[in-house]
């Protein structure tokens, strides 16, 4: 059997010790499902092999959740949790190059970017919600005379979080920030694709000081080990990032289950509308990181950009030279590369297979199309023109560097076609009217608008989606929310006695 | 001209004190010296620079650039970060920040180390994760977009007393910054050295000049030249309901800025008879009224005993309150210093003559301990009458007056009869009981089998005359807060 630590070698040189065990209770402990090979890929190689979780791990690490839960970390001071959260954050800024380094390695996504945007937001994440830990309040509530009431925002207990390959340490944070800041324990099961930094990730919270069972993570395949985490009768919540048709099995297990509460982000397919009056330097430069960014990878990517046709030739020419400056594909560990390669095979040829129905379906391919290079998984950024909103490529998540182009004529047309999906993550409006801004913002429905900007994050605001992009929020203070219950006590408060 | 001085405390710690004025990110001269005691002692510790005209002018007049010249815009996130790091650089040093605490207001020192210093620490944590959790709202309108914002209110003055100088100083600056204001705080003559100790970690944390700013002075010069600036746009004062009056008087002739006060109590402690463990009510009600020397504006200096539990409580209480070593804060031991001063010695003793002299009865205590320092026995009235002057004043030392009562309703009517209401306890096993009886007291804090619980997270503050406005927990943020509406009209 392999030892938990196994050195590895970045591209940079460098060599790294990786945790490749399952950290249940504070320890890493090995797992009795199968290894999984973690592919580069950038180069296509393995980088090691990591245990997964079976049914009895699975049970292990929720049965360890729970009791820490009932006899420890519910007893624990708020501020204190607000202490360890900000610990952990401290710890994670101490190790942000390696953690970077793992994200890079494992994902494909730039070196750089994984410091300067995923980590970092993830520290900033932690962060605001250790602030929240000894602010989570509840109400008194006058009634009637002789009656005393009032509401308490308690834990869950034990979270499930399943999260995405994506921004591996991102989607971690953002789960459990806020599930650690309002009292819970958590059992994380990562992506078998990207399981190399959240391993880290764990040896930290056990640096920080976190009681053991607190934080729990485990790799294993969604149909297997995210399966048997769904459908745990002592897990009380499920918290998943990924595609809608997982997010669909995981309401079906809490359904099958313990009806355990739920929070799904799932997927996107998110209009840009850049209107006539738009500043269109800004819209292309915006509106290129929208699709482009994390190598189209993003659930709230704007892959579908409808443009008014007055400004088309302009913007296509704005947007085409932002994407020439900017998205430099590469090795992940170069300075100057913005583009990795996609996640693995199977994405790869999803996306090249998205880019052969577009064409099929008579869009016009405007640029790329390709794969790049000969090694890694890499694909060219992809512009289609002349689309049509009822095209498959402009109706299916592709989870790639392609997007479509459309026209319209009127703002109402643009509304329209934007909500024309059955998706609601995220949209986009360009314009220098207030009053477009603002009409437009309020009737497109999804969860996030962005106006005169794309893909801008921040901790304090919320993110969640409508229609089939999910429910529930995370970021801000909606987040505390999902992983609160709300009793109520309503005193009798009688002569006799009490 | 050294704005530093050595000193080594009685338990052979050395300090090195900053005595200059704290502007502007710099320590600087004043147009005069305060010289400040050691209260234990009744020595001279070292003088302080103390600000006058010219002094509270410049300290404004950086708050007000600093302000404008970026705090007020100051990304929150940042504002956290340098109040974190202030807090851990409290942390640091808190066996020197609580050893100046103990040297300059005469305070066990393990009060210093277990509660004063840490709550500072606490109250810098607390408000840190307050920065970026800020929110208006939207408000549906019909062809509008409305919305509030909470904006800081400015350059706030603080004006903190002697009897908690690091915690007070705490309950203004956090609040204040988190919300983006700058602050010009007038610290106690009695104790200005802790606070200009934490001037120097004001600088290592990396605070910008300007956005706080530490200055010591007399109340009649410095403190009422800050309530009276033009430049100031609110005054958050704590201390004596009598000098209150003198600061929102002061606001209301000059540029009506925003006063919060937090002044005197005469908070009533009400023990029932059906208390599930009398012990632990006469443990409570003994911290209530002689920690900190019975310094402290909530004091339980008030207790009203059910009849039927009297001797009883008393004499538990009695022999509680004449246990503990009263001397020496560096000793272990010690549960009680000195008052602050020899005048607030006197004034302590005038009320216990008064005491004997209306006819009350001082049951334990009464005098002085020791021949140096100004020490008071922890002293205990009976057989008070509501009118009596200790009934109804505020004594501010460790004196306490029991009194006896039949049935509830008596019990709050003798507990309202005080322009008084910033504390209350209740002591009782009964549920219903507790909570009718806290409903019905005016207070702004009502203990139910405990006191003096103070915690950052929950509101501290009096109704009637003991004040206005909350510290601690987020309520204390509307303090430094003030609210613009916007409406957008959407014309199309």
């Amino acid at each position: 059997m392999s030892a938990d630590l196994q050195t590895i070698t970045l591209p940079t040189g460098k060599k790294l010790e990786v945790h490749t065990h399952l950290f249940i209770n504070n320890e890493f402990v090995p797992g009795h499902g199968p290894l999984i090979e973690t592919i580069n890929p950038a180069t296509e190689e393995v980088i090691c092999a990591v245990h997964s979780a079976d049914e009895s791990d699975v049970n292990a690490a929720v049965e360890a959740a729970d009791k820490c839960f009932n006899e420890v970390w519910r007893k624990v001071a708020p501020a204190e949790k607000g202490r360890l959260v900000n610990k952990l954050a401290d710890l994670m800024e101490r190790d942000k190059e390696e953690l970077a380094a793992l994200d890079a390695l494992d994902n494909g996504k730039a070196y750089t970017v994984a410091r300067d945007i995923d980590i970092t937001e993830s520290i900033g994440c932690f962060r605001y919600f250790a602030g929240w830990a000894d602010k989570i309040h509840g109400k008194t509530i006058d009634t009637v005379a002789d009656r005393w009431c009032y509401t308490r925002h308690e834990a869950l207990g034990v979270v499930g979080a399943v999260i995405p390959w994506n921004y591996p340490i991102m989607m971690a944070a953002w789960k459990f920030a806020p599930a650690l800041a309002t009292g819970n324990c958590v059992v994380m099961k990562t992506s078998e694709l990207t399981p190399l930094s959240m391993l880290k990730f764990a040896a930290l919270a056990k640096e920080a000081g976190f009681p053991a069972g607190v934080v729990n993570i485990i790799t294993g395949y969604g149909h297997t080990t995210g399966n048997f985490l769904a459908n745990h009768k002592l897990v009380s919540k499920m918290a998943f990032t990924g595609s809608t048709g997982t997010g669909r099995k995981i309401m079906e297990s809490s359904s099958a289950s313990n009806l355990k509460k739920l929070q799904l982000e799932l997927g996107g397919k998110s209009a840009q509308v850049v209107c006539a009056d738009a500043d269109l330097e800004n819209a292309a430069v915006m509106a290129c990181g929208g699709i482009f960014n994390n190598h189209g990878q993003s659930c709230n990517a704007g892959s579908r950009i409808l443009v008014h046709s007055s400004v088309l030739d302009k913007f296509l020419e704005l947007f085409v030279k932002a994407t020439d400056e900017t998205i430099i594909l590469g090795d992940p560990f170069a300075e100057e590369t913005y583009q990795g390669p996609q996640i693995s095979k199977g994405q790869f040829d999803k996306i090249l297979n998205y880019i052969k129905i577009g064409q099929e379906e008579g869009a016009t391919l405007y640029k790329g199309g390709k794969r790049w290079g000969e090694k890694g998984y890499f694909i060219e950024p992809t512009i289609f023109i002349n689309c049509k909103n009822n095209m498959r490529i402009m109706q299916e998540e592709i989870f790639g560097p392609v997007v479509g182009i459309a026209t319209f004529e009127t703002i109402d047309e643009a509304i329209a076609m934007a909500n024309d999906s059955s998706y609601g993550l995220a949209g986009g409006v360009y314009t220098s009217s207030v009053d477009t801004a603002i009409r437009v913002s309020n009737e497109i429905k999804a969860g996030t608008v962005w106006v005169n900007t794309y893909d801008i994050f921040d901790q304090s605001t919320p993110f969640g989606g409508y229609k089939q992009s999910g429910f529930g929020k995370e970021l801000g203070k909606y987040a505390l929310q999902e992983y609160t219950q709300v009793k109520v006590v309503k005193f009798q408060l009688l002569n006799t006695g009490l | 001209m050294s704005l530093t001085t050595e000193f080594t405390t009685a338990d052979g710690y050395k300090l090195t004190l900053n005595t200059g004025l704290f502007i502007n990110n710099e320590f600087v001269e004043g147009s005069s010296t305060i010289e400040t005691i050691n209260p234990s002692t009744g020595q001279v510790i070292t003088a302080v620079q103390a600000a006058e005209a010219k002094e509270v002018d410049a300290a404004v007049e950086a708050a007000h650039k600093a302000y404008y010249g970026g705090w007020k815009n100051s990304c929150p996130r940042e504002r956290a970060r340098l109040m974190h790091k202030l807090a851990d650089l409290v942390e640091r040093d808190i066996d020197e920040l609580a050893h100046i605490e103990t040297l300059d207001n005469g305070k066990p020192l393990k009060d210093a180390l277990s509660f004063d210093v840490p709550g500072l620490a606490g109250q810098l944590r607390y408000f840190a994760g307050c920065t970026d959790k800020v929110h208006g709202k939207v408000i549906e309108t019909q062809g509008k977009l409305s919305y509030t914002i909470h904006e800081p209110i400015g350059v706030c003055g603080g004006i903190i007393p002697w009897n908690f100088p690091l915690a007070m100083l705490s309950w203004k600056i956090a609040p204040a910054l988190a919300m983006s204001n700058t602050v010009v705080i007038k610290t106690s003559e009695l104790t200005p050295l802790s606070a200009l100790k934490l001037g120097s970690l004001i600088v290592e944390a990396g605070f910008p000049p300007g956005v706080i700013n530490i200055i010591t002075g007399y109340g009649h010069v410095a403190g009422d030249l800050l309530a009276r600036h033009m430049k100031v746009s609110k005054i958050a004062f704590t201390g004596s309901t009598a000098v209150g009056r003198l600061i929102m008087k002061a606001a209301a002739e000059t540029n009506l800025k925003k006063v919060t006060l937090e002044l005197g109590g005469k908070s009533p402690n009400i023990v029932f008879d059906d208390v599930e463990n009398l012990d632990e009510a006469v443990f409570w009600s003994r911290l209530g009224i002689y920690m900190n020397a019975g310094q402290v504006c909530c004091a339980g200096s008030r207790i009203f005993v059910q009849e039927g539990i009297y001797d009883q409580f008393i004499e538990k209480f009695k022999a509680l309150a004449a246990s503990g070593t009263v001397g020496n804060p560096y000793d272990a031991n010690t549960i009680q210093g000195p008052q602050i001063s020899e005048r607030q010695f006197e004034r302590v003793m005038g009320y216990i003559e008064s005491g004997k002299e209306e006819g009350a009865t001082c049951l334990l205590g009464g005098n002085r301990v020791g021949d140096s320092g100004y020490f008071i026995e922890p002293t205990i009235f009976t057989d008070v009458t509501t009118k009596m002057k200790i009934m109804q004043e505020e004594i501010f030392g460790p004196v306490v007056a029991i009194t006896k009562f039949k049935d509830v309703d008596e019990v709050i009517a003798m507990a309202h009869d005080t322009d008084y209401g910033l504390a209350a306890a209740v002591f009782t096993s009964s549920l219903k009981r507790a909570i009718t009886v806290s409903n019905r007291l005016e207070a702004g804090t009502v203990w139910v089998n405990c006191y003096n619980q103070i915690s950052e997270n929950v509101p501290f503050g009096g109704y009637k005359q003991s004040g206005n406005g909350r510290e601690n927990s987020v309520y204390a943020l509307d303090n430094y807060t003030q609210i613009k509406a916007v409406k957008i009209n959407i014309g199309l």
